[in-house]
């Protein structure tokens, strides 16, 4: 697996994309520095821009990934390697050349500005967390969707649509359940709904961390007064992680039993 | 060495292999012939383990295949369509599957040499035209030394010199007692190369044997005509 990660890392590190992408942070980084001149805002900012942009682009990249290298997975489907290898290689590389760029690309004007003797580091460094898992969680819902079409044009409407109901409807939705259902105790039911998007989750997850109540939300409110900002922080953590698992495996599973 | 036994196949409605029992255990060239859609490249498929038969069993060398992957360390085998990574250049392709192959003695200058692509050795592979990728894809097929060799279409795209070095390789590597499986649609090809046809019909084995038994079969002096004569029998 680590050979197919290696090459399929080394390949997309030396596309232009990759390079557009970093700059386009290394870029927002500076200029959100030099505007705001406060690296709490500065994250913040970034925060809002993140949880949105990086599904986005880690569903687009996966999906485009997984089609472009089609014939070349049929080669390697032809050489003696475990598919589970093949797919988990390729699916490490798209997300963790993304990651770099994400990380490298905010990193270096956050350095220049001199984070590392600010004690926003750790709200920093949770944000470039999150920004990885999100990363690790759309590539992987990407690759399900891809493999499960085999028409690249459904491939993406799905993708699209995907991103589209996570970052956008899905919010849409779930305020106006609120609305609609006032009357009634929507502690859990939000808690809940909450815990089923590792977009919310990621940002509740910084904004717990950062400790501002008033960008906090009416889920980000309940789930501190539910859980406190320690557990709610782990168990938005370790939700996380269970959203980058679980789809992992499906795609595991659909590899191992899929025709080329 | 191939002992392919029931192996039935659909794609959605569509059954393309309808109980295929093939058994090769002797050298030389076979060729899979049959018209399109007839289920050669799932069979080939089915024997790589790319497509996972719905029922059925394919043993090589004695051993099941099904869910193993290390016996495709003793399998060569040319894909029909050549599309490899666009941003590695031919080089870095070539010492990639290399160094994903367990036998590592492969004998790629000799090859890269036949085929004249020094000149491309640097060069990106998407900048490449399709005979130069289906060369590259010969390259990387023939230069490790098993003893099946799998071969889909191997002629798509080659120029003529090209051409008549594949055919000069594929004589080789029989004279070194290899198996060899080919499929293709270029009927003088076949002719000229195979020692023995293996004709799909309509999901199953119509025809095994060699080329004089297939024209005396369908009273046929020609081999192109002869494999008309089964066709259009079926088409009507």
């Amino acid at each position: 697996m680590l050979k197919i990660l290696k090459y399929s890392f080394y390949d997309l590190i030396r596309s232009r994309w990759s390079y557009v992408y970093f700059l386009f942070y290394l870029l927002m980084g500076f200029v959100l520095l030099f505007l705001n001149n406060d690296l709490s805002k500065a994250v913040i900012t970034l925060m809002n821009i993140i949880i949105v942009l990086v599904p986005l682009i880690g569903t687009i990249f996966g999906i485009m990934y997984y089609y472009n290298s089609k014939e070349f997975t049929e080669l390697l489907l032809a050489q003696p390697i475990k598919r589970s290898s093949i797919f988990m290689g390729q699916y490490l590389g798209v997300a963790l050349s993304l990651s770099m760029s994400l990380v490298i690309g905010l990193g270096i004007p956050f350095f220049v500005y001199g984070i590392n003797t600010s004690v926003a580091i750790w709200d920093f460094g949770l944000l470039l967390v999150s920004g990885s898992m999100l990363t690790l969680i759309f590539t992987s819902l990407a690759f399900v969707i891809a493999l499960k079409n085999e028409n690249k044009i459904k491939g993406f409407g799905y993708a699209i649509l995907l991103w589209l109901f996570m970052a956008v409807i899905y919010d849409g939705l779930f305020l106006m359940s609120l609305m609609f259902f006032e009357d009634y105790p929507l502690d859990k039911f939000s808690l809940i709904a909450t815990l089923l998007n590792p977009v919310d989750l990621s940002r509740v997850l910084i904004l717990l961390k950062l400790d501002i109540s008033a960008l906090l939300g009416y889920t980000g409110a309940v789930f501190q007064q539910f859980f406190g900002t320690r557990l709610g922080f782990f168990l938005s953590l370790f939700m996380l992680t269970v959203w980058f698992i679980v789809p992992t495996f499906i795609m595991q599973r659909i590899a191992m039993k899929k025709d080329f | 060495m191939i002992e392919v036994k029931d192996i039935h196949k659909k794609f959605g409605q569509n059954k393309v292999l309808e109980g295929i029992d093939l058994t090769i255990d002797t050298k030389g060239i076979f060729a899979v012939l049959g018209p399109n859609g007839s289920g050669k490249t799932t069979l080939i498929k089915s024997i790589l383990g790319m497509v996972i038969p719905d029922k059925g069993s394919i043993h090589l060398d004695g051993k099941a295949i099904q869910g193993e992957w290390n016996y495709r360390n003793n399998i060569d085998y040319l894909p029909q369509i050549a599309n490899f990574p666009g941003n590695l250049s031919v080089q870095e392709l070539i010492n990639m599957i290399k160094d994903l192959r367990s036998n590592k003695n492969a004998d790629d200058q000799r090859l890269i040499e036949l085929f004249r692509l020094e000149p491309f050795l640097n060069k990106k592979l998407s900048n490449l035209s399709g005979g130069t990728k289906q060369k590259v894809n010969l390259v990387l097929t023939f230069m490790f030394d098993s003893q099946l060799i799998i071969l889909d279409e191997p002629t798509t795209g080659l120029d003529p010199i090209a051409h008549i070095r594949l055919k000069q390789l594929i004589n080789e590597e029989k004279a070194k007692g290899k198996t060899i499986l080919i499929t293709s649609h270029i009927m003088s090809f076949v002719e000229e190369i195979s020692d023995q046809i293996v004709f799909i019909l309509e999901g199953k084995i119509y025809f095994k044997g060699t080329i004089p038994e297939l024209k005396s079969k369908t009273n046929e002096s020609d081999f192109e005509h002869a494999i008309a004569s089964i066709l259009t029998a079926s088409y009507a």
